[in-house]
């Protein structure tokens, strides 16, 4: 068995490299501090990626940091090995993307939610108000009792963004709704507390919510579990995670970054890629809500024509979707 | 040892072959693992080994690591002297860096380096002493565990950091919660920019000159706890608590001392991360160096130079472990804490596992040899 392994291994490497022979590109990824398996964000990106891999045969590199300090290591140590694109991930290696892209003017490099402006960065950013904006009309809609909840990761700007949104489409669906919003935590142990986060929305459905929305990672789960064991509903973030629970899942809030980080490769492949910002919003459809055969039954036609109608006004501009970036405030 | 013919083990010996003996022990099991993934363990070390230590770029991360481990190392054996044990190093540290940020931010253009530095170093200090002095306070007058309470603290730092930094301190229209830059005046010099004064060139890494810093604060308080009269007191409580109060020692005030010396050192790592690294004020620099101290302490038998050596091993281990992870795509950064995680397990929790065995054979080569004279006072020691 063993030696089957290895040959069949072998194998495998020899194919892999016979067909990454010709001019093919040398990539490169760093997950953040998450991990590449955080069932989130970063794993978003590793679906991408393995896509990548998986279609083109081309193998890439990665490292996961796990201190400050490693992050402008990790970005320097792979554009020194001759990587043809870097791509960074998170807001939080920004400052590294930026100092390394300087020192390597004719390296390529990509980071997904962090702003970055230089020649040779590409900053793919993401428009996570929209989507989240959509959401809260969905959650809205839904809510019987007229009150839905938040559950954030760890309190930090990018989080009150989805929050914001996230107040802003429910008030528009129902101008007298309340809600309710909790952050995790304090410490990046917040985007991985299942625990925290199911009592923190048993706390929300004691105070009369009865959809909560989770923007926390890992910490979601715990969130989703809560709400099916109390018979209400949930609603996912990042990826589509309609399926997790069938009936208590109301929808999901996609962020498509498996997608960029797909196409980031795939452009540097084909020669195509360019450096400048790229916003991704709902025109673009990197963020959307989710309808398939999970949550089929628990949207109404009338909900599902009132999204897409908001959906659209929001692509025309007739509704403006505040940014909490924008002056770091909420305002409603 | 309880037969009466077993000598005492030389000093030599205890402390500077049984640790080397628990890492081997350590590195050999690591290996078995790296064998069980499918990779090679020789290999492995030798990518450690060269990663850590082998050029210029891991040498200065390794000892830019080891800057952060001797001041958390130092914080957590001063309390230990006292018979405290301090997991508040985190948050010390968090704080400490509170302190220097906002000295900066405050004064970065308005003086000079060289006034600014001596400034740093005291708000630093202060600022992890002073949330040091909290649960101090509390154990010593009120009667609250200091491990409860220390740990407690953490929490309120990340707290507390968390709003100052997404509410009061961020640079306004960004997405990462830290402050502006600082001056470029107020840096503190990276050692690749001393290097370039005498005209050498070495890769830019985080090392910069905190570590003249460190090293300077082992010597301090290697002379506070053996050669100063509060020093003899911290250890005499930690020791005998009745016997020192007897002796005439207030234990309330020593354990003040102690934990304010404590906490000023955490609180170091501070000046380490925002005034010599990242020159500005963000969230997690701190992050597991707290932690890691209490082991490098124990590792290094809360000695300064112990220490020393103890975080010149965790930081070879840290960036040994990012070499693997980088080179070796199996060797995940879980296998990486795997492997320190054995490292500590065998040279901190069962540091005197080998003891006896080591014992044994040195009985059996100094069997008819006299006990050496040194023996007393590693019996002493321990």
């Amino acid at each position: 068995m063993k030696h089957f392994l290895k040959t069949a291994s072998a194998a495998a490497v020899l194919l892999a490299s016979f067909s990454a022979s010709a001019a093919d590109i040398k990539p490169s990824v760093v997950f953040d501090m998450g991990g590449k398996f955080d069932k989130s964000f970063n794993e978003g990106v590793y679906n991408g990626v393995e896509k990548f891999k998986k279609e083109t045969g081309i193998k890439y590199r990665e490292f996961e940091v796990t201190n400050e300090a490693q992050r402008e290591q990790a970005i320097r140590r792979m554009a020194k090995r001759g990587s043809d694109i870097v791509l960074g991930i998170g807001f939080a290696q920004s400052d590294a993307v930026k100092k390394v892209a300087g020192e390597y003017p004719n390296g390529q490099f990509a980071i997904i939610d962090g702003f970055v402006i230089a020649p040779n960065v590409n900053a793919i950013l993401f428009k996570e108000h929209e989507g989240s904006f959509l959401v809260g009309m969905i959650a809205a809609m839904k809510s019987k009792t007229g009150t839905v909840g938040f559950v954030g990761g760890m309190d930090i700007p990018l989080i009150r963004r989805f929050g914001c949104g996230y107040l802003q489409g429910a008030k528009h669906a129902n101008s007298s709704v309340k809600v309710i919003q909790n952050m995790t935590g304090t410490t990046p142990s917040a985007w991985n507390d299942p625990g925290r986060g199911g009592e923190l929305t048993k706390g929300q459905f004691a105070q009369g919510a009865d959809v909560v929305f989770a923007a926390a990672g890992g910490t979601g789960v715990g969130v989703y579990q809560a709400a099916k064991d109390a018979g209400k509903f949930a609603i996912g973030v990042d990826s589509n995670q309609n399926h997790l629970h069938p009936g208590t899942m109301l929808t999901s809030m996609i962020k498509r970054v498996d997608v960029a980080a797909y196409n980031t490769f795939m452009n540097a492949k084909n020669g195509t890629w360019k450096g400048g910002i790229t916003s991704l919003g709902l025109a673009e459809d990197g963020v959307g809500w989710a309808l398939d055969k999970h949550n089929r039954s628990l949207i109404s036609a009338d909900m599902e024509n009132k999204v897409e109608a908001a959906r659209k006004d929001i692509i025309a501009g007739k509704i403006k979707v505040h940014d909490y970036m924008d002056g770091n405030k909420c305002n409603m | 040892m309880s037969s009466s013919p077993v000598k005492p083990l030389p000093r030599w010996i205890d402390v500077g072959l049984v640790p080397v003996i628990n890492i081997v022990i350590a590195l050999l099991v690591s290996g078995l693992i790296i064998f069980a993934i499918g990779e090679n363990p020789w290999e492995a070390v030798k990518i450690m080994a060269y990663g850590a230590l082998g050029f210029d770029e891991g040498i200065g991360y390794t000892l830019y690591y080891m800057t952060n481990f001797i001041f958390t190392g130092l914080a957590v054996a001063i309390a230990f002297h006292t018979g405290l044990f301090n997991i508040g190093g985190e948050g010390q540290a968090y704080i400490g860096g509170l302190g220097v940020g906002l000295c900066l931010l405050a004064l970065d253009t308005a003086l000079p380096i060289w006034i600014l530095l001596p400034l740093c170093i005291l708000a630093s200090g202060l600022f992890g002493a002073a949330w040091a002095a909290v649960p101090a306070y509390l154990q010593a007058y009120r009667g609250s565990h200091i491990v409860i309470t220390t740990i407690m603290f953490n929490f309120i730092a990340s707290a507390l950091m968390v709003y100052l930094m997404v509410n009061v301190l961020i640079k306004p229209g960004q997405m990462s919660p830290q402050s502006v830059t600082f001056a470029e005046q107020s840096h503190l010099p990276f050692m690749s920019e001393v290097f370039a004064w005498f005209g050498m060139e070495i890769a830019q890494t985080p090392l910069n000159v905190t570590v003249f810093w460190a090293i300077f604060c082992c010597i301090a308080l290697w002379a506070f706890i053996w050669r100063t009269k509060w020093g003899f007191e911290t250890r005499a409580v930690g020791h005998n608590e009745p016997a020192a109060v007897y002796g005439g020692v207030d234990p309330k005030r020593t354990i003040m001392i102690a934990m304010f010396i404590s906490g000023g050192l955490a609180g170091f790592v501070g000046l380490n991360e925002i005034m010599g690294v990242h020159h500005k004020l963000l969230l997690n620099f701190q992050f597991g160096y707290g932690f890691t101290g209490i082991a490098v302490a124990l590792m290094g038998r809360n000695h300064p130079f112990g220490i020393v050596l103890a975080s010149l091993l965790f930081g070879i281990l840290y960036q040994g472990g990012a070499e693997l992870a980088f080179e070796m795509p199996k060797i995940t950064r879980e296998m990486v804490v795997t492997i320190q995680g054995l490292v500590i397990l065998f040279s901190g929790a069962l540091a005197y596992m080998s003891v006896p065995w080591v014992s044994k054979v040195y009985n059996i080569l100094a069997a008819d040899k006299p006990v050496p004279s040194d023996s007393i006072s590693a019996e002493g020691e321990a």
